[in-house]
């Protein structure tokens, strides 16, 4: 099968070709490091802080030296919750975020309870969205820290940031997003969100791997998780900057925050093309998520009476690529912890894709993406016990 | 990521689907995650005739019922008792650890499944008595 279609971008995308151009030069001519004083290492610097004015803008951050460059989204949440806590620690010991986060954070937060620190994890309602009469609730006089996902990475659903970030605001707390979906899809305002941290990652918006940057606003205090040179993300990051990669990051958040509108329209047209075909064509589906406070990239549907991780299987034959949250492993194959928290059942979690579009799918892969679907579960279903008709 | 083998009997498994006049079933998994598996039997005189499967499960869980199924047909029951994962993995080749509990759940389902052919006979000898009373 020569035919290839990928709708795994929320998985990762693939690099622009302008943004590798931009990279190109910085592995064999401007090579520098960064904290070297001679002019190699000047050049790099000056690469480096172009990149951090290009974050800057694209966030409406109100200064660039608010932007620290990490190896990624996971560095960024993971430094995010345990550099605020560590910093924070004299004035609470109280964490709240909520059980739809990505591992990235939630296994911090298991970190920092065996640290002592004591989080909440909020419960999401049927459509993905943090409850906020439960936030008011968990809010108490030691609470430094309120971490929510801007986008939820399974099932796109988009919280109330503002409001949340408001709310927090209200009793002197912190207010950290994870916003790797989100570039790129919202309008991330970082001044008028009043957000205080932001993590973003480069590789969901055609950038490269491994890199990635935390936003924190002027004035909150956070420990460094990395060790290193004074110099080095005003010492609080150490490591030499990966430049090519901080490079390509800026020009990509640079690509992705001018044409937001733009791709956004050809994504929301091409998702909406393809639930109606999918839905006119394959019977006892279930679209998890927000009806459409959600992302226009990330579809998630449940195909009722079949495993998730055979269709994915089945589709990949046929050259179509999609992931799935919920599989079979070892003794605890537990199902998605997102859509369990949003109270759908295991055997319909399990059956569950997720599709996430770029802007390069066209209505003709749409159409023999549902005729390879339709195929698929028809055949998968004949040989399933469960009836999808009495689910 | 699967052998050619498991990849061939995911795609095009011969034994799966219903088996008419079937008169063991076993069933297994369904909960915690686990892949739910159904296998059904026709026994004769403690032969298996006809072995055929049907599961809500994964590629392997496929495959691996699916092998089973060949490895049991023609035996009497003690001896398609006697069919363990090894000989599935003989035929299978390597699967992957954390894909391991389809294995156990597929011999699991066997056992149930000839545990069911007994608790039937049972049954039927038992109402046959009563009748002759």
């Amino acid at each position: 099968m020569d035919r290839k279609i990928y709708l795994d971008n929320a998985s990762t995308t693939y690099v622009s070709s302008d943004v590798i151009e931009e990279m190109t030069p910085c592995f064999n001519v401007m090579y520098g490091n960064p904290g070297s004083l001679h002019a190699f290492g000047r050049e790099a610097m000056a690469l480096v802080d172009k990149a951090r004015d290009r974050v800057k803008e694209a966030i409406h951050a109100k200064k660039a030296n608010e932007i620290y460059f990490t190896s990624g989204g996971s560095e960024a949440n993971s430094w995010a919750l345990v550099g605020v806590a560590k910093a924070n620690a004299n004035k609470g010991k109280h964490i709240i975020t909520s059980q739809i986060e990505h591992d990235s954070v939630l296994k911090t937060c298991k970190y920092l309870e065996q640290e002592g620190f004591e989080i909440t994890y909020l419960p999401v309602n049927s459509t993905g969205l943090v409850n906020l009469p439960e936030l008011l609730h968990a809010i108490r006089k030691d609470t430094i820290l309120i971490s929510i996902m801007s986008i939820n990475n399974e099932v796109g659903t988009i919280q109330n940031i503002k409001t949340i970030a408001k709310i927090a605001h209200d009793y002197g707390i912190l207010f950290h997003t994870d916003a790797v979906q989100a570039i790129g899809n919202l309008k991330m305002d970082v001044q008028d969100m009043e957000i205080d941290l932001m993590s973003m990652s480069a590789h969901k918006i055609h950038g490269p791997k491994g890199v990635g940057a935390l936003y924190v606003k002027s004035g909150v205090s956070i420990d460094p998780i990395i060790f290193g040179g004074e110099d080095q993300e005003r010492g609080v990051r150490g490591g030499t900057e990966n430049v090519p990669a901080i490079v390509g990051f800026g020009k990509a958040i640079e690509l992705a925050t001018k044409n937001q509108f733009v791709n956004n329209k050809i994504i929301k047209d091409i998702r909406d093309y393809f639930v109606s075909k999918l839905t006119e064509r394959v019977q006892f589906i279930k679209i998890n998520g927000h009806p459409h406070q959600k992302s226009n990239a990330i579809v998630n549907v449940s195909f009722y009476g079949v495993e998730g991780e055979s269709v994915l299987m089945l589709l990949d034959l046929a050259g179509i690529c999609v992931s799935t949250s919920s599989a079979c492993t070892s003794k605890s194959s537990l199902p998605s912890h997102v859509l369990k928290a949003m109270g759908i059942a295991d055997d319909v979690a399990q059956s569950s894709i997720r599709f996430s579009f770029g802007t390069n799918i066209s209505k003709s892969d749409v159409d023999y993406v549902v005729d390879e679907l339709d195929k698929i579960v028809t055949k998968l279903r004949a040989i399933s016990p469960i009836q999808a008709g009495r689910i | 990521m699967y052998t050619k083998t498991i990849m061939d009997k995911f795609q095009n498994p011969k034994n799966a689907g219903a088996l008419h006049g079937a008169n063991a079933v076993g069933e297994v998994g369904g909960n915690n995650g686990n892949d739910l598996m159904k296998l059904y039997l026709i026994i004769n005189n403690s032969r298996i005739e006809n072995a055929k499967f049907k599961t809500f499960g994964c590629a392997v869980s496929i495959a691996v019922l699916d092998v089973f199924c060949d490895l049991i047909k023609g035996k009497n029951v003690e001896d398609a008792m006697k069919v363990s994962q090894a000989d599935v993995i003989k035929i299978l080749g390597e699967i992957p650890n954390h894909k391991r509990n389809c294995l156990v759940l597929g011999e699991e389902c066997v056992k149930v499944a000839i545990q069911d052919y007994f608790i039937r006979q049972e049954k039927d000898a038992k109402r046959a008595m009563k009748k002759a009373r």
